[in-house]
Formats: structure tokens, sequence, C-alpha cells
């Protein structure tokens, strides 16, 4: 006989270990949180948006933020900072312009920072999946 | 990379909707009519933008 006690509660997700390893690896890696959950069709087209989306910025000839000389400057770094290891390798590699010389190398920028936003959102989903507040 | 600014507008739209889709509904379903939905309101409103100040500058 199902008790209050033994009854499983609506949306609670069972699975063991790190609860928040989805939501870093999603931020590192995009779309491997939900990989993580093993929501792969999910995972797969969120990973495909969100690199697709940052190289084309970087083949628009869009800025990688490298520090914040002003405001602007620090709300762009942040959302360069959402593409995790993206941003990373893009730093270590040299990608992305210095100044932006070109008109479409504006919006390389905007895709690039989005791209950041986006995967940040991707890795809290991954993260509310984990917790069970969104369901499976 | 030679890119119209419309054929920046529908790849930013493509991209942002199938990620808002997936993260702010849960049923696939409701996913796919949220992407379509954001998809055409992106486009949509850049489109009007467009005309309207299109129409202001002259």
């Amino acid at each position: 006989m199902a008790t209050a006690q033994n009854k499983p509660v609506v949306g609670q997700n069972i699975q063991q270990g790190f609860i928040y390893l989805p939501l870093i690896a999603g931020w590192l890696v995009p779309g491997a949180g939900h990989f993580l959950l093993r929501k792969w069709g999910r995972g797969a087209l969120l990973s495909a948006s969100i690199i697709g989306m940052f190289v084309l910025g970087l083949a628009m000839k869009g800025k990688i933020y490298t520090g914040a000389q002003d405001i602007l400057d620090m709300l762009g770094m942040v959302g360069d900072l959402g593409n995790g290891l993206l941003f990373v390798a893009s730093r270590i590699l040299g990608l992305g312009a210095d100044h932006v010389q070109v008109t479409v190398g504006d919006y390389g920028t905007k895709f690039i920072v989005v791209s950041g936003l986006l995967n940040v959102m991707a890795a809290v989903d991954a993260h509310n999946l984990r917790t069970g507040r969104k369901p499976l | 990379m030679g890119i119209s600014h419309f054929s920046a507008v529908l790849l930013f739209a493509l991209f942002a909707s199938v990620v808002f889709g997936i993260t702010q509904r849960e049923t696939a379903r409701r996913m796919i009519r949220y992407g379509v939905y954001c998809f055409t309101l992106f486009v949509g409103s850049a489109i009007v933008l467009s005309w309207v100040m299109f129409l202001i500058a002259r």
C-alpha cells in the first residue's frame, strides 16, 4: 500500500551524484548538461545552435572581449564568459577581432555575446532538469 | 564573411528560437510551438522596425 512516505513525488529526480554537474558541464561545453541527463536530442540542438552562433560570430570578425574598460565592455565580457570553454579556446588561439573594423563585425560581436547568454540559459535548464524543478 | 543584414537576422532568430523553445517549455510539442512563435516575433519585429526606420528617415 502506498503511503505518504513511499509514494514518489511528482517531478522528483531520483538521480544520484553531484547535483551541480549538469550546470557546470553545460556551461563549459554547450549541450553537455543535457547529454549527461541523456537528453540527446535537446542537447544536440542546443549544442548546434550555441556553437553555430559562436562560430558565425567569429566568422563575421566579431570581437572577443578581453578586458573591461567601461560598463558596456563589462557586460560584453560577462556575455562572452557564458560560452565557457569556447571563450577560453578562442582566447588561447587568438580568434576574434581586437577591434570591429567592418559593419558585419558588430553583428558578429553580438552573436558571440548572445551565444554565451543562451549557453547560460541552457545550463540552467539542465540544472532544473537535474533537480526536478522541470520534469525530465 | 559576406552576409547580408537580413540573413544575419534570420540566423540569429533561428538559433535563439531553438534555445528559447527547448529551455522555456516542457513538452516537445510545446517547445516547437514556442520556438516557431519566437522565430516569427524576431523576424516580424525586425521587418516592422526596419520599415519604421525607413519611413522616419525619409
